[in-house]
């Protein structure tokens, strides 16, 4: 089922001198169990796009459907929904406040009208899954390193089970290791609870590993939406919207160019390696 | 959820007004505040309000925006009005059980209440076509001579031009927490005020936190560029008065004197 967007359009500051058009006639449909990667330069629509997903702003036109129901309907529970479409913010660390860490992720599954148990269980589950262990809990959530904080914060949206996830930048402002780690924890979410993970990213090099498909945002305007590797062939036109493919596509294009007869559709540095490797057999 | 303020906010357009001198938009609002106070009859008023709207017709700012940032002080107004109109001893003219309405207090109400219309529209006519920017640097300059009395005009320019600056930045700030606690199920719109204050702390602790993380990174950019206080230092945009800058001192100054001539010479046909 999943999340479908129908001609959504959205307009900040409507009616001033400072109107500008976030999203214009985006359609999209989100199934579950899929692995997306969303990607946009600065300013493209793709932060304004993830809040419609689960409400947290209303389109100027258009409709959101979960599981075929209007979000926007009168009568719809938006704060349910919010349970089932989890969604990190960019800097997710800066929205903590709890004394210890254990409660601060407990903060979501509580609000949720949990009783105090299934929400301590909930916590301590999301922390293991986001590699934190025990001797953490009872610390103060500000003495933890950058990396450490931000794990803290995405297990605070994972506690509350959510069907979808979708993570805006997870990456932004990590180290390389850092990096890493962050999204290969993600991508492990992804095979053990089988839900659909939104990836934003303005990095191609970042999702191109992980994603089954990517969805180009280009002046509030969906451009590409399709497998990496198809996404990939139109390398020339990403970089007219400011993108880049991964720099190994443009490093395996450039040896055909050049007469070395490798196939330019990989997606990662070993399986070039390995195409390259293939020719000296 | 702040988008009704415009209270004190800049309207980013071009006009004669906006290009004026902001020392002259000060200077002038302070003396259509004075004004405003000098007059005291209705034709009086409606010469106020006559400058006051050529003015919003040169600034370029819709009416509709200023009207719709004058919501929020509807309430103070009504209030005001209200006193006046119920309180105001003389000749009764109508009665509501236990209160009574007096010509006076009719007239004082009405007129109070066009005093502090156009009071409000006139000062936020201010911020509207001025820069936070702009008017602390006509308030250091308008407060230089102060320097002879060691009243750090400077720094509290400068104290006054952080402060502006930081206030979008920290309403920002408020959104995206707000947003990313809603997110994790937050209930910002409770109508328990126990419940509305504690749902207030997922939101304040990390504002605070955010507030003091911006003034530590600004007061580390500003001394890794030697800011040392106003002693020696020279402006990018110098404030220079220009010939339409003269023209509007000499167009205010006849506004107050025909302001003052409607208070001291009485008419017959006016009043």
């Amino acid at each position: 089922m999943g999340i479908k967007l129908e001609n959504v359009s959205f307009v900040y500051e409507q009616g001033t001198a400072m109107e500008t058009a976030a999203l214009r006639e985006v359609s999209l449909d989100i199934p579950d169990n899929q692995f997306i990667g969303l990607i946009g330069h600065t300013g493209s629509g793709k932060s304004t796009l993830v809040q419609l997903l689960n409400g947290l702003i209303r389109p100027t036109s258009g409709r959101v459907l979960y599981n075929g129901e209007d979000i926007f309907g009168e009568k719809y529970d938006r704060k349910a929904l919010r349970a089932k479409v989890g969604l990190v913010f960019q800097y997710p660390e800066h929205q903590l406040f709890e004394v210890d860490v254990l409660s601060d992720v407990m903060f979501g599954p509580r609000n949720l009208g949990l009783d105090e148990k299934t929400c301590k269980k909930r916590a301590i589950d999301a922390l293991e899954n986001v590699g934190l262990s025990e001797d953490y809990y009872k610390t103060s959530p500000f003495d933890l390193s950058g990396g450490q904080k931000r794990r803290v914060a995405i297990a605070g949206v994972i506690a509350m089970h959510p069907h979808i996830l979708i993570l805006d930048e997870p990456t932004a402002g990590l180290d390389p290791r850092g990096r890493d780690e962050i999204l290969g924890l993600i991508s492990d979410m992804k095979k053990k609870f089988e839900m659909t993970i939104i990836l934003v990213s303005h990095s191609m090099d970042d999702v191109a590993r992980y994603v089954e498909r990517i969805i180009v945002m280009g002046n509030g305007r969906k451009m590409f939406d399709d497998t990496p590797m198809e996404v990939f062939r139109h390398y020339t036109e990403l970089e007219e919207l400011g993108l880049s493919a991964p720099q190994i596509i443009y490093i395996m294009n450039e040896l055909q160019r050049n007469g070395l007869d490798v196939p330019t559709d990989v997606l990662t540095v070993e399986e070039a390696a390995g195409e390259i490797l293939k020719k000296y057999d | 959820m702040f988008k009704d303020i415009t209270l004190g906010q800049y309207y980013q357009t071009d006009s004669i007004l906006h290009r004026l001198d902001p020392r002259v938009k000060l200077v002038g609002t302070l003396v259509y505040i004075i004004c405003l106070f000098v007059v005291d009859t209705f034709v009086g008023y409606f010469v106020c309000a006559a400058f006051l709207f050529a003015m919003i017709f040169l600034s370029n700012v819709p009416l509709g925006f200023i009207v719709r940032g004058m919501k929020g002080i509807l309430i103070l107004l009504l209030i005001t009005m209200s006193f006046n109109l119920f309180l105001t001893p003389g000749e009764e003219i109508a009665r509501l059980a236990f209160l009574k309405i007096t010509r006076e207090g009719l007239v004082f109400s009405i007129k109070m209440g066009f005093r502090l219309s156009l009071l409000v529209i006139g000062s936020s006519l201010m911020t509207l076509t001025t820069t936070p920017n702009q008017l602390t640097d006509a308030i250091e300059s308008l407060l230089n001579p102060m320097k002879r009395f060691r009243v750090p005009v400077h720094e509290i320019a400068m104290m006054m031009s952080i402060a502006l600056r930081f206030i979008p930045i920290l309403m920002e700030e408020t959104d995206k927490i707000m947003k990313a606690q809603i997110a994790r199920g937050a209930d910002f719109e409770s109508r328990n005020l126990i419940k509305k204050m504690k749902s207030l702390v997922p939101l304040l602790v990390p504002l605070f936190i955010s507030a003091f993380r911006r003034a530590n990174d600004l007061a580390m950019a500003m001394e890794a560029r030697c800011y040392h206080g106003g002693e020696g230092r020279t402006k990018m945009k110098p404030l220079i008065y220009k010939g339409r800058d003269r023209a509007a001192y000499f167009l205010l100054l006849a506004f107050f004197v025909v302001c003052l001539i409607l208070r001291l010479v009485r008419l017959p046909f006016l009043s």
